[in-house]
């Protein structure tokens, strides 16, 4: 049984199509690139996943649940196990390092827990040790806005892992970064699956580091899965066929 | 519960109390800064609830009173003998071609001014002169700029008119300054390196490359103009709808009435409200 | 087209704009009776006046008590004012921003409703609550309350869209409630920005309540009315400068927090 299992996917925004009939499925502990030109759904994708978006029809299977029945409480469970980073990190600039990562347990507390910011010990333990296991015991009580922005992706990162999730969903997470920056997240996010053994599922901009970093890579082409395969089955016809005749020339070298 | 940090420095490693239970937020100068305004606000307020003067008004019978009246204007308003269809639309035209002169003498002015006030195109020192003189003239009401030429200059058109440009060449010298000072330095200093003098650069690079922002700008300030000029004609006697609205309620003590001219006033402004969004969202103005 | 054609229909664009300028403002001055001779000398007169009845002497500073009593209720009735509608704002807000909303109907109601606030004129409020309220302190706050609310409810609905929608997602996605959301993205992340707003309307309705004063008989300006009116400009001159003064200070008391909390 696969951990994620995406069937039939189709989401409609008004007139325009933005994924069209899309199945896959994900076993525990991949490490899964979504690659696709500007437009091509990978985002949608990913935000039908976890309920950002509701999904026109289809069924999405993450950890026995059928995703888009749920509901409430259970929707609320469901996500709290599905870690996701972004693009531009999405943190609450103005909080510290520290009080962004314990955002990652709101899923598993009450509401009023939640209003209070009332933390259990393990809790605050465990976000010491992610911020540790990212290199950011430094600045526990940094405010975020004063982070770099390699530095807030970390943060990023730790908010999804402290949610003990099964999967992380990882929403173009290094493009707004620098070469440098770009692989130290790169290379946190498959050592998170090689060492903690959690499945990763991110959307590429870059062919090339999709090509370094996974065991399988998605291919997208106007919200149609058009590759699903290792990236050595990458060839320049599959890359024609997901970026474009020309698109194609520039990427294989 | 928390400790104080005032400097950035020591914002490092996590901290634990004697029992080494990890300390999760520490107060920091800006947050200090926030709770205690915020404090002091509520005690004002509350204080002011304790000490306010109602005149011993009922105040739940006032409610209910009021509530009555703006059923009545909301639900039933009406014409009155005094205030016709033609003649609340004469009214609303007084009080748009006031807040139209308004805005006109006050731009005209603003766009003198805001030349000398950009950074770019003037010294430090007479920008930082015209900035703390305005910020002087925006101190006064312009409640009070009419009344002050209404007894010095005589009542009429031209005292609202003039009283009411004071606040608007404030704002418009504001906006138009930064759009000017958003003219890149290289633009400037290419005409000037061709020999262009300052009156040059002014119409040739300046205010054709801030045109459209200007008048977007202005058209926003006549949409404030208008409500300015309803207060005027209610309080200064300026004239107009706001004057009608005025004797509706102290005089003629209408509420139908006074609900047909509220509606005059808010249609009016609801327009104008659509129309300065849309040149905002064009714009990506923020005012 | 050509360059020729491009010029000759910039130059009818502009005549043509030109044109509908002047026959507005010929328009607009006619049916004002706007003197334009008139407005020409106005302000030098004005001035030539002010430096001989608008100076105060000490008859008005010896009313200085009577004055800064009144100020200080000016004071007081804003601050109460954006205070009250800073706190009944906020909810309307997260109601009708764009991030935050429950539902769509809610949010377009939460919109329209403040936008109707935001479109009625403080005069007009002031006028229409005087008729239940009568001449008092508190109608003055009413009418600076209702206008303060609907400028506020927009302001933070711009505000929370601005400020917190990006993290807002994120807490979503991470399985938070609405009000876990609201409590640890919304509040830490645009308390800040909502608080220049306040302070920016503090400053605002101080001027407003000056206004206000005059249509409900109340407060610094109405005091200031009379002395206008009974032709003890002196006296009235001081109000003038206490207002200034006082404005000045609480702007850069305004400036100076913002500098620290933003």
């Amino acid at each position: 049984m696969s951990l994620l299992e995406v069937r039939n996917l189709t989401k409609d925004y008004g007139e325009v199509r933005a994924l069209t009939d899309v199945s896959f499925s994900v076993d525990a502990g991949e490490f899964v690139s979504v690659i696709g030109p500007s437009g091509s759904g990978k985002t949608t994708l990913i935000r039908c996943i976890n309920r950002l978006i509701d999904a026109t029809s289809g069924t999405v299977n993450y950890d026995d649940e059928d995703m888009l029945k749920l509901g409430g409480r259970d929707l609320r469970h469901a996500r709290a196990k599905l870690g996701m980073i972004f693009q531009h990190y999405n943190l609450v600039y103005r909080l510290s390092v520290i009080e962004n990562v314990l955002h990652g347990r709101l899923g598993y507390k009450s509401d009023i827990q939640g209003i209070l910011g009332l933390y259990s010990e393990e809790e605050k333990e465990k976000a010491l040790e992610t911020l540790d296991l990212l290199g950011l015991s430094e600045m526990v009580y940094r405010r975020c806005d004063q982070l770099s922005g390699g530095q807030k992706q970390r943060v990023g990162i730790a908010r999804a892992l402290i949610q003990d999730p099964k999967l992380i969903l990882c929403d173009e997470p290094i493009s707004s970064l620098d070469p440098s920056s770009s692989k130290i997240i790169m290379d946190y996010l498959k050592k998170i699956q090689t060492e903690l053994g959690i499945t990763i599922f991110v959307n590429l901009h870059q062919v090339d580091v999709a090509k370094r970093y996974s065991e399988r890579i998605l291919g997208f082409n106007s919200g149609r899965l058009v590759y699903d395969g290792p990236p050595d089955g990458l060839d320049r016809v599959q890359i024609e066929e997901i970026y474009g005749t020309e698109a194609g020339e520039l990427i294989i070298e | 519960m928390s400790t104080l940090i005032l400097s950035s420095a020591s914002n490092g490693r996590a901290k634990r109390r004697a029992n080494r239970s990890i300390v999760l937020r520490q107060l920091t100068l800006p947050k200090l800064a926030l709770r205690m305004t915020l404090l002091v606000l509520l005690a004002v307020t509350v204080i002011g609830f304790a000490t306010i003067d109602t005149r011993d008004t009922d105040l739940r019978e006032a409610t209910g009173e009021s509530a009555r009246y703006f059923g009545i204007m909301f639900g039933s308003p009406e014409p009155s003998d005094q205030v016709t269809f033609g003649h609340a639309a004469r009214q609303v035209l007084i009080t748009l071609s006031l807040a139209f002169l308004t805005t006109l003498i006050g731009a005209v002015v603003a766009i003198v001014l805001g030349l000398f006030a950009a950074r770019n195109l003037t010294n430090p020192r007479i920008s930082n002169i015209i900035k703390g003189f305005i910020s002087v003239i925006r101190a006064i009401p312009t409640v009070l700029w009419v009344l002050i030429f209404s007894i010095g200059a005589g009542l009429g058109a031209v005292a609202a008119v003039i009283g009411m440009s004071f606040h608007t060449v404030g704002y418009l010298l504001k906006a138009y300054s930064e759009s000017f000072e958003e003219l890149d330095a290289a633009v400037i200093e290419a005409l000037r390196a061709s020999g262009a003098s300052w009156v040059q650069i002014v119409f040739q690079a300046v205010l054709p490359s801030s045109i459209t922002y200007i008048l977007s700008w202005t058209f926003i300030r006549f949409e404030i103009n208008f409500a300015v000029a309803v207060a005027m004609g209610a309080a200064a006697g300026a004239g107009g709808i706001g004057f009608e609205l005025f004797q509706a309620a102290w005089f003629r003590l209408d509420i139908a009435e006074i609900g047909y001219i509220t509606y005059f006033i808010i249609a009016v402004a609801l327009v104008m409200e659509i129309i300065a969004t849309r040149l905002k969202r064009r714009y990506h103005i923020h005012d | 087209m050509t360059p020729d054609k491009y010029f000759r229909r910039q130059k009818f664009v502009l005549t043509a704009v030109l044109v509908g300028m002047v026959l507005i403002t010929l328009f607009a001055g006619d049916i004002t009776r706007f003197d334009t001779a008139d407005a020409f000398t106005a302000v030098p007169r004005v001035v030539r006046w002010s430096f001989r009845n608008f100076i105060p002497d000490e008859q008005a500073v010896s009313r200085l008590p009577r004055i800064l009593s009144r100020l200080l209720d000016t004071i007081y009735m804003s601050v109460m004012a954006s205070m009250i509608a800073a706190i009944l704002a906020f909810p309307m807000a997260l109601l009708g921003s764009r991030t935050t909303r429950v539902a769509g109907w809610l949010a377009g109601a939460a919109r329209g409703f403040a936008s109707v606030f935001r479109n009625i004129p403080i005069a007009a409020w002031a006028l229409i609550l005087i008729l239940a309220f009568g001449t008092s302190d508190f109608t003055g706050f009413l009418a600076l309350f209702f206008a303060t609310f609907g400028f506020l409810s927009r302001a933070f609905m711009e505000t929370i869209d601005e400020a917190s929608a990006s993290s807002v997602e994120a807490l979503r996605a991470a399985g938070a409630s609405y009000t876990q959301t609201v409590s640890q993205a919304v509040i830490p992340g645009s308390m800040p920005q909502m608080l220049s707003w306040m302070l920016y309307m503090i400053e605002t309705n101080i001027r407003s309540a000056t206004l206000v004063g005059i249509l409900t008989g109340t407060g610094i300006g109405f005091q200031f009315d009379i002395y206008m009116k009974s032709l003890q400009y002196r006296s009235a001159a001081m109000i003038a400068i206490c207002l200034i003064v006082t404005v000045l200070v609480i702007e850069t008391i305004s400036n100076a927090l913002r500098r620290v909390i933003l």
